[in-house]
Order: C-alpha cells, then structure tokens, then sequence
C-alpha cells in the first residue's frame, strides 16, 4: 500500500505542473485584466500598476517568476485586494470551507447511510420507496433553491435560524450545513442501497446467516464492509468537491469560505487568485481521490492484488 | 433506526432554536449599527482601493480636509475647521482643526497632509485616482514622471501643496476650479499617518500591513477593530476623533454581502439595519405593499448608452440623434426599470449643486424617422444591423431588450443583443470594439463637472472617441469662471453641443433604492449618497 501512495504521490506532481502551467497562459488569453474597472484608468496609472505587478514583464519570465514562488509555497499577492496575498487568503477560507464541508458530509453520511441500508433492507416496502423518492428529489432540487427555501422556513418564518453568517449568531451553522448535506445525503443514500442489495445476495451472507448470527451483526458486522465500498469510493471526490464548490451555499448563507474567492477571482481577473485556487482544489482532488483509493483497497482485499 | 435519526435532527434543532434576539433589536442597547455593505472591501488604504463598499468604510475610518454634509450641498468643516479662499480663487488656506488626533494620539497636522497628498501623487504607487488632485499646481507633472526617461523626478517643492506651519495648509491650484471643496471629500484626498505606512513599508507600497487590525492608524471618527474576510468588519467609537462628542454609535458592522437576495432576507430577519441595494424585482412589490422601510433617494447617477462615433454608421450626428429620438424614456422608467428611475434628457443629473441643463430629447418617431431619412436611409438604402454591448445582468438585458423594440418599431432597424461578462465588456469599450454599448456614471463630487469632463476629448472615460474642441473649450473655460451661474451657463452650452451630437443616449437618472430600519436616525438622503456615521444613531419610536 505504500508503494501505491508513493507511486500515486510522485503520480500527481506532473498534473499539477500541467494545471499550473495551463492555467496561468489561458487565464492571459482571457480578454480584460485585473485594473479594467467601469471608471477607467489613465495609461500612465495603468503603466505603473502593470510595473508594480511585474506585468509589463515578457509573459515566460512572469511565468518562470510565477513557479518559482509556488514551489517556495509563495503563491504571491492578490490584484483585486491590495496587501493581501493569496497564500494568506486561502489560509482564511479553508478552514470555513472544510468545517462547512465537514458537517455537510457528517449529515449526509448518517442520513444517506442510515435510509439507504434501511432501504435495502426492507426492499420493496415502503420503507424503500419513501426515503429512495425522497432521495431522489434531494438529487433534483439544487441547492440554490433549497437554501432559500429552508431560509424562508426557519429563518424568516418560524424566526428559529439565522439566515446567514457564519459563527456570528447561534445556530447560523445549521441551515447551511444541512442545505449542503442534504444533496450529498440523496447520493450516498442511492449508493447504499445499491451496494447493501449487491452484498446482502452474496454467499458470505447467507452463511453468516447459517451459523446463526443475529441480523443486526450480519448487518452490521458482514454486509455494511462490502456494501458501502461505492460510497467510500464516492466520499473523495465529494469532499475535494464540496472544498471547491461549495460557491452556491456560501453564497446563499454568506459563508467566507473559499469557493467565493475562486469564482470571484475568475471574475475580477485576479490572475494569482485564479491561480492559487486551482493550483489548491487540484491538489485537493488529488489528494482525496488518493485517500478514498486507499481506504477502497483497505476494506476490499481483493483489489490489493490488483 | 428511524427513531434514532427523527431524535437526532429533532435535538439539533432544539438546541439551537431558541428565539434569537436579533443583531437589529440587541444593536439598539449597545448602539451596534449592522451596515449590509455589498462586497468585501478591496482594503482601506485611502490611497489605492476604489469603489463605494471602500467609501462606506473610509468615510468611517479617515477624514479629509472637509466632509460630505449628511444632507447634501456644501462641505462641512472636517480636518480643517476653515478655510479662505484668495480672490483669483486660486490659493486655498486650510486651518487645521487644533485638537484633531490620530487614532493613536499623535496631532493632525498640516505636514501630514502635505506627505498624504506627495504618496497620492508618486507614480510608483500605482493610485488610481491622482487626477482628483491634478487640479493642484504642479501635481500632474509630478505624477506623470517617468523614470524610465531618465529624466530627475521633480522635487516635490514643485507641487502646490505647503505646511505654512503645523496647523495651515496652502494649496494652490492651475486655475479656479470652484468644485475643489466638493473633491476634497473624496478619499483619494485623505491623509494617511506617516509614520505608520512607513513602519510597514515604504512611501509608493500597495502591500504594505500598515491597513491591518493593529496597527491600522488613521483620523476618523471611528477606528478598526476587527477584520473577517468576507465576514465582517467591525469599526469601533475613535475616544481621539475631534468631534468625539458627535459620535452616536459605539461600533459599526459591515457585512459583505454580494448577494443581493441574501442582504433581502438578512434585512427582513433583522440581521441588517442598512441593506447596500435592493433586488430589483422586489422594488415594485415594496412600492406595491407600500413596505415602510423601502427608500427610494436621489442619486447622482446617469444610466446611458455610449455610441462608437468612430462607427461608420454612427459617425453621422444624425443617425445618432435619431436613435436618441426614438426611445420613450417614460416608459422604460414606467415599465421596464420601475424602481422611481428619472427619464433623463441630459447627461448631468439635474439639480447637482443648482445645476439645472435646459437640454430635452423628446420622444418624436416622426422626427427620428426624418433624420434617419436626411443621413440616407429608406427603403433603397436600409439601415444596417447594430449591435447593443452590455455586461452580463439581467436588468441590463431587460432595458436593451426594450430599446431594441423601440428602434425596430420606431425607426425599423434590425437590432443584435450581444451580452459579455464584464471584464470583456470593459475590454471591449476601452479598445473601441462596439457600435451601441449600455454604461452608467456616478457622480465622484457635487458638480456637473464630474459628468461633463468625462467626455473631453483624450478622457479615458470618453470611450465614444467623440471630440468636439468648442465643447472642449466650454468646459475648460467653466472651470476657469468663479462666478457659479457664468460658470453654469457654460456649462449649460457645453450640455447642449453634447445633445445636438449625442455621442451618449441619457436614459434615465439613477435612485438609490435600499431598505432601511426606522430605528435608524441621522440618515439623510442626499445626492453623493454620503452618510457620513458619526451623524447617526439608533432610537425606537
């Protein structure tokens, strides 16, 4: 196994060149730049930005100036918010981000494993088809509509939540979390489902069954190993998605994380931010793809050998 | 199983649902005004961010020369409690207000000003607004040096800004320029404390921490005291301020919020007493439920349409006035923006300091088809397509939406709708690459001349490539005249050569349109829409 994640580690760093490197030249093909604003500037102030900023420089050497300084872990200073780099703002997002997507994933896991074991387990009944219907408009509302609507309930209705915020007001975490959880929540359900009735019909479970064990430890102890694979397989991608795109909750709910950086970076042309962020999500889908492998290969053994 | 699950998000929910007492109802006790401020602020430092979420934040933080009256009109005394004004209108002495304080003690003075105004104008700074002090002797040869000529940078002795002593501060300017007070409440004009942007830097560096929570100094009536990126900015009650005494809030809030149906719905949970805007569809319901906090104030703001006068089509003033003709401006303020938009007929907002421009654009399809008809066209020889650029907004596409209709029932001309996102939009206006584009300008000062200077020929705000030399000499010479209804009259004639050649459309004039809560006192509507918080305090009726 950890000749698997050297390999995959050593695996990851050409992508990531190639991200960086693809990045930074179509982000300079994009028309508009970092100081076009509706009141423009004069050709002088412009000049002298573009000296500040190393913009007037030829577009391989602020290239070659641009990696050296990502591999000293200096991903420069933002265009768009003047003595700040990019490094420290990334530092203030993530942690919201990753808390956010924590709880979202926290929710969606017992929701989702809880309905979709349950569902396998009394196919057919409507203790299947109520929470797989209900998963399946988890899967359909998206979460621009949900949050809202939730906001409306608790929020502005009931007077129960805050709307919006994060860590301001008591509870401001709950909508959020729960609006990010619950689409996730519909998938893992799905998932569990499918992957408990490909399980529960196998030999192992019968013989389980055989030598007498209780449901509750077939279940428990024999079928959920097998049967959750897929939404192990499934839990790396979602998180290194949730850390990226969790743009819409944060939005909503106006949650300083780091998906509104990376959407707004591409707006105001912020070419370090643009940069900084993709050069971090790709890292971070790496990184979790290869930890959802790994924890793959560790509960199935038979793909060890593979 | 589901007994676990139904327990588990029932004691989530119970936990945190008892009633909250909202920031708006717990802010009146503890004077906490919650401000919703549109979008994180590029930074403070007075001298290099721009845009109104920045003003918002400096007008608390830092003060000029004189200030903005909460009401409108003429400037207020700020760092300089008054000022004389020579007779040729040229040299202005400031005397500095005797107990004016830094944040951190250390006296306002007059020195102080000189070196703010040296940073504005050193070009390695990289400032966007030094032409708000070009008006100043020897500030644009100052800042337009370039060392890359190999030519000494002047002495900064050149420029006409001096420290007769602590407290007066002389400034000699080119010419007249009877709006010079109004500009000084721009921020771009404010001092910044030397010693601390010299602690964290140097003179000309944007990134340096001076701005930071900590060590953050400036003269305002408030002072930081926290900073959440993209969460919140708490400024507190300055105790050094000189006018300390006027003060009614202990802290301010101000919230980024980008999204304007989220600032709704934390306005309407009263989480904000201040929303920056208002979603536009839910303008006509507000007026329609008649919803008492709905505001709807004057703004000194002109939404228009920019004409590529370098287009062969559009070159002909006639074509040009003819478009302009055929547009019922009442409608599009009736119908189409509903949030108590004026009609506009000139480029300057009526009534910005008593200025009143005679010009009209009635709508008149017979007139605009005739002129139409004179530039050439008919049925033998049709106008060809045009194309209408305009950024990405859906309130945008709905106005371009209603004036293609009315140029192709009013004048028969096949119209294209072509949306960009805004920095290719920007791109494409700088580079001259569009026939009819969507703009709007907001006033920086109490004066016409804030409009009418942007469309002087070699004004990279001109963007038309429109040059006239008599309406170049008008405004020139208006800012020459001391007397304001001369000065108004040349002005008046400069508006009118611009609507006889129509290089821009004027559509309507802009309103500010907000939700604000009526325990909020000392909010005035005015024109520049500067609410200046040390006016403002919180009180229920």
């Amino acid at each position: 196994m950890l000749a698997i994640f050297i390999k995959r580690v050593f695996m990851a760093i050409p992508v990531l060149l190639a991200v960086a490197t693809m990045t930074f030249f179509l982000i300079k093909l994009a028309p508009g730049g970092p100081f076009d604003a509706e009141k423009a500037v004069s050709p002088q102030v412009l000049k002298n930005l573009n000296a500040v900023y190393n913009l007037d420089a030829s577009e391989w050497e602020q290239y070659t100036d641009y990696m050296t300084g990502v591999i000293q872990g200096d991903f420069g200073p933002s265009f768009k918010y003047p003595g700040r780099s990019v490094t420290e703002m990334i530092a203030s997002g993530l942690p919201i981000t990753f808390e956010l997507a924590m709880y979202a994933i926290l929710i969606a896991l017992v929701i989702g494993v809880l309905s979709g074991v349950l569902a396998a387990l009394k196919r057919n009944t409507m203790l299947d088809f109520i929470p797989m219907a209900i998963a399946m408009i988890g899967i359909c509302v998206p979460t621009f509509l949900m949050g809202p609507l939730l906001v409306l309930i608790f929020g502005i209705q009931l007077e129960l939540l805050p709307v919006a915020g994060w860590g301001q007001l008591s509870g401001d975490k709950i909508l959020p979390s729960i609006t990010l959880g619950f689409a996730y929540a519909a998938y893992i359900a799905r998932l569990s489902r499918g992957g408990m009735l490909e399980v529960l019909n196998q030999d192992f479970i019968r013989t389980a069954r055989a030598k007498g064990l209780t449901e509750r430890m077939v279940v428990i102890k024999h079928a959920m190993q097998g049967g959750l694979i897929p939404v192990v397989s499934f839990l790396g991608p979602a998180i290194a998605g949730l850390l990226a795109g969790s743009f819409v909750v944060e939005t909503i709910f106006q949650i300083p994380g780091l998906g509104r950086f990376y959407v707004e970076a591409a707006l105001n042309r912020d070419y370090t931010m643009i940069l900084g962020t993709t050069i971090f999500f790709s890292a971070m889908i790496v990184f979790f793809n290869l930890i959802s492998d790994l924890a793959s290969l560790w509960l199935n053994p038979r793909s060890r050998d593979v | 199983m589901n007994k676990i699950l139904l327990s588990f998000l029932s004691l989530i929910l119970v936990i945190s649902c008892s009633k909250n007492i909202s920031p708006v109802d717990s802010g009146l006790e503890t004077q906490t005004f919650h401000f919703g401020n549109g979008s994180e602020p590029q930074g403070i430092d007075p001298h290099i961010v721009t845009g109104v979420p920045e003003h918002h934040l400096l007008i608390a933080l830092c003060e000029g020369l004189t200030t903005s009256n909460p009401r409108g009109g003429e400037s207020l005394a700020g760092a300089a409690e008054s000022w004389n004004i020579s007779d040729d209108g040229k040299i202005y002495t400031f005397a500095l207000q005797k107990n004016g304080k830094w944040s951190n003690g250390d006296p306002v003075t007059a020195q102080d000003f000189v070196w703010s105004w040296k940073r504005v104008l050193t070009p390695s700074l990289g400032s966007q607004y030094p032409d708000m002090l070009y008006y100043v002797q020897g500030a644009q040869e100052y800042h337009s040096h370039d060392s890359s000529q190999g030519v000494a940078q002047p002495s900064f002795d050149t420029v006409g800004v001096k420290a007769l002593d602590d407290y007066t501060l002389e400034v000699t300017l080119n010419n007249p320029t009877p709006f010079f007070l109004g500009l000084l409440s721009h921020y771009s004009t404010w001092p910044v404390h030397k010693e601390t942007v010299l602690k964290h830097g140097s003179i000309d560096d944007r990134n340096g921490q001076w701005t930071r929570p900590g060590n953050f100094v400036c003269n305002g009536a408030f002072q930081l005291k926290s900073w959440e990126l993209n969460s919140r900015i708490i400024v507190e009650r300055n105790p050094m301020y000189w006018d300390a005494n006027t003060v009614g809030l202990n802290e301010i809030h101000f919230y980024p919020v980008q999204n304007v149906m989220t600032e709704d719905r934390m306005f309407r949970a009263g989480q904000l007493h201040v929303t920056s805007t208002l979603p536009s569809q839910k303008c006509p319901v507000y007026i329609e439920e008649k919803n008492p906090d709905l505001r709807i104030d004057p703004y000194m703001g002109t939404y228009f349409y920019r004409l590529n006068t370098k287009h062969p089509v559009l070159q002909d003033p006639k074509v040009r006035r003819a478009l302009a003709f055929s547009i019922d401006r009442k409608q599009l303020v009736n119908k189409v923006t509903k949030c108590g938009q004026i009609p506009a007929y000139s480029f300057t907002p009526p009534g910005s300091n008593g200025y009143e421009p005679d010009t009209s654009i009635t709508f008149d399809p017979e007139y605009a088809k005739s002129l139409l008809k004179e530039a050439g066209y008919d049925e033998d020889n049709p106008f060809p397509e045009l194309e209408i650029l305009f950024n990405t907004n859906e309130d945008h596409r709905k106005i371009a939406l209603a004036i293609q209709q009315m140029w192709q029932q009013n004048l028969g001309v096949q119209i294209k709708l072509v949306n960009q996102d805004w920095k290719v939009y920007l791109n494409r206006e700088m580079i001259g690459d569009f026939e009819v584009s969507r703009a709007g300008w907001i006033g920086d000062y109490e004066d016409p001349n804030t409009f009418l200077d942007t469309l002087r020929p070699n004004r990279g705000n001109n963007k038309t490539g429109w040059a006239n030399p008599e309406y170049d000499m008008l405004v020139e010479k208006a800012n020459e005249t001391q007397d304001q209804a001369k000065r108004y009259d040349l002005l008046n004639r400069a508006e009118r050569i611009l609507i006889d050649e129509m290089p821009i459309i004027p559509l309507y004039t802009y309103v500010r349109s907000y939700q604000l809560s009526p325990d909020v006192k000392g909010h005035y509507p005015n024109y520049l829409d500067h609410h200046h918080p040390k006016y403002i305090y919180l009180e229920r009726d």
